[in-house]
């Protein structure tokens, strides 16, 4: 094959081989390594099969997981609906021979977390899942992105998928980070720059000395929020950071070792060229927050509310204009001071280990203010487990924030967690959509770091600033 | 393994002839689309009643008489001229299976999120891209009982002082104009993926 000697991108590297066929007039049909399954987008897609008499075609290759509507309070239960949903995803699981990792399980959690911390993210992969925060397992130099219902369908019943070839975009982020600023504040300044739909048709790679620099954690965080900006997918080339992870999630040592030869091929070759190229810097960036209604209305914590006045675009004034009326902001108004009502610290984009032992050294010796509720939901068990072994549960616990069990919870606000109309919350989580947290709730996106110090003032408050 | 049900009709995809409703701000999400709350569902049956639902009502459950879909001006509007980057957010696709619900059959915007949009012509509803002008000139329309018309096979839109014409991936556009559906298409190619499965084992990776 010619185009095995050009340069070509990790994209390109993955895509290749994943052909299955690629028909005239007809998307690509691509191979998919790994399919993940939950509760909210997948039973009607399990009936879609049954109505045609098909089966999944790999089991194997297929895992599953409760998280969107379970209750993260030991001894609550879930509504009717809630149950039902869940136990259909349990049901279909079990019946099809799929692996799942259900309320009973000892290692269940949210999707993107249960993943890679399982071993089931590799590099090189194509993974799919009915949720647009698959972008997450890119983080692993593998190929992600979120599907719709009918799609995970066509994945269960023949484990292709037909798509359109993206375009790429390489996303060089250079800098060293300084102390209180986080991979969170990055992925948020990098869609304030380009905003929500600024990655529309492209799969990013993200690049870049402070890319190398992140762990794997990190890097999922940075990930995670591609979709934010329109990506559907995001990367990062897999290298020892990777290989090390990967190392400890039980794989079979000469599995590995074969493996991580095949690895590091996946990378993008000099003199490849990607369509579209953007750069951050990140050097002197401060913890940022949103203030908007949509993930790329960021700002930094030490900023001013912006003024729609100061927009001549008349589409931007005025979607400006709706989000701070929806948000209660005054334009001009310092960011830092701002009273917040809730604290929400989990999510795929925020729930891991490293995301909690942020969170615990702010509060640890400091008391949440008064008036301010705060919820830690690790994003698995196996996180809740490894939290509680280090003590951070106590350090929660005594700071007056409440120790859940693992789930999505308020960041979809599905399973009764959520923030009531009018209040602030300050949440790791990735989307500050109306009513996402709750109908009427107000959301300032931010990252584990923020959120503690401002459950801890009462008000959006600059890390660094805490004595 | 059994032939497939197709999912659209056979007889194809008629142009669409309706007055239009407009919902014109931008970065319209699919939470907007439907809410989180309602997607404990495992059918898709009753979602077009909260299509919108947070605009559409009061937190009481009293409709907003002045949203676009409440109004009984704008019964039977087929056609939502939407905003820039409609569909933004969420993978779910319970934010098309709502839009039809409510009777939604084409929604215009000068962009629409990648997801959406696979979405959407998965279940019949045309996602026409306008430029901004073609768009500003049919979210005008939004408070008069003018028809617009929307033609997949032509890919044109039309309305009475204008048309423009819009494309769609030629892919999804003939499998609604055939009545063919994707899931079918996939299968066909069995032994095509059979072959790339046994190709990976012989190669020595995970079949
Ligand atoms: S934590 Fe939030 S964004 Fe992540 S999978 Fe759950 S609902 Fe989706």
């Amino acid at each position: 094959m010619s185009t095995a000697t050009a340069p070509r991108t990790l994209f390109e590297k993955i895509w290749d081989s994943h052909v299955v066929a690629s028909e005239p007039g007809a998307p690509t049909l691509l191979y998919i390594d790994l399919q993940l399954v939950h509760e909210v987008t997948s039973p009607q897609a399990f009936s879609g099969l049954r109505r045609r008499g098909l089966s999944v075609r790999r089991p194997d290759r297929t895992v599953a997981t409760v998280d969107h509507s379970i209750p993260t309070l030991a001894t609550a239960v879930p509504d009717a609906l809630a149950a039902a949903q869940i136990a259909t995803l349990e049901k279909n699981a079990t019946d099809a021979g799929i692996r799942l990792f259900g309320t009973k399980s000892h290692d269940q959690g949210v999707v993107h977390v249960l993943g890679p911390e399982q071993g089931f993210t590799r590099p090189g992969m194509t993974i799919v899942c009915g949720d647009s925060h698959t972008s997450t397992h890119g983080a692993f130099g593998a190929l992600a992105f979120g599907i719709g219902t009918s799609e995970v369908e066509h994945v269960l019943a023949t484990q292709c998928l037909l798509q359109q070839r993206p375009k790429t975009a390489e996303v060089r982020i250079e800098g060293t980070l300084q102390k209180g600023v986080t991979a969170k504040d990055v992925i948020l300044a990098l869609l304030a720059k380009i905003g929500v739909g600024g990655g529309t048709g492209y799969v990013f790679e993200y690049t870049g000395s402070t890319v190398r620099n992140f762990t794997m954690e990190e890097r999922m965080t940075l990930c995670n929020m591609s979709i934010e900006g329109g990506a559907r997918a995001g990367m990062v080339a897999p290298d020892d950071v990777t290989f090390a992870y990967l190392a400890e999630r039980g794989i079979d040592k000469t599995e590995l070792d074969a493996s991580v030869k095949i690895w590091h091929t996946l990378r993008t070759d000099p003199g490849a060229r990607y369509d579209h190229t953007i750069t951050l810097e990140v050097s002197d960036l401060a913890p940022m927050v949103t203030f908007g209604t949509n993930p790329g209305m960021g700002v930094q914590v030490t900023g001013r509310i912006p003024d729609p006045e100061h927009v001549s675009e008349p589409a931007g004034k005025s979607t400006l204009k709706n989000a701070l009326q929806y948000m209660g902001l005054t334009p001009g108004q310092a960011v830092q001071g701002q009273p917040i009502q809730v604290v929400f610290i989990g999510s795929c984009t925020n729930g891991r280990i490293s995301d909690l032992r942020a969170a615990a050294s702010v509060f640890k010796g400091r008391s949440v203010a008064k008036g301010v509720r705060v919820l830690v939901v690790p994003g698995s068990r196996a996180v809740k487990r490894q939290a509680e072994a280090e003590g951070l549960d106590r350090i929660f616990l005594e700071s007056g924030a409440e120790w859940r069990e693992p789930g999505c919870s308020m960041c979809i606000a599905m399973n009764g967690d959520e923030v009531a109309a009018g209040d602030y919350a300050v949440s790791t989580s990735n989307r500050n959509f109306e009513g996402r947290q709750g109908r009427g709730s107000r959301t300032f996106l931010a990252s584990p770091l923020t959120a503690a110090a401002s459950a801890v003032t009462g008000t959006l408050t600059d890390v660094r600033s805490l004595a | 393994m059994s032939t497939p049900a197709h999912t659209v009709p056979a007889g194809g995809f008629r142009p669409i002839t309706s007055i239009v409703a407009s919902v014109p701000a931008a970065n319209i999400d699919t939470d907007q689309i439907v809410p989180a709350r309602f997607l404990k569902i495992t059918d898709s049956a009753g979602l077009g009643e909260h299509a919108f639902e947070d605009f559409r009502r009061n937190p009481d459950g009293s409709p907003r008489a002045d949203f676009a879909l409440n109004r009984p001006d704008r019964t039977g509007a087929a056609i939502l001229i939407a905003g820039d980057n409609f569909g933004c957010g969420s993978s779910r696709e319970h934010a098309p299976w709502a839009l039809k619900g409510a009777g939604i059959r084409a929604v215009v915007s000068t962009s629409f999120a990648d997801i959406f949009r696979g979405n959407a012509l998965k279940n019949g509803i045309i996602p026409v891209v306008l430029g901004a002008a073609d768009c500003a000139a049919l979210h005008a329309l939004g408070n008069s009982d003018t028809q617009v018309t929307v033609d997949l096979a032509a890919e044109t839109i039309t309305w009475p002082g204008g048309s423009a014409q819009f494309r769609i991936d030629p892919f999804a556009r003939t499998c609604l104009l055939q009545g063919v559906d994707e899931l079918g298409y996939i299968l066909k190619h069995e032994p095509a993926i059979t072959a790339f499965e046994q190709a990976r084992a012989a190669a020595g990776g995970k079949a």
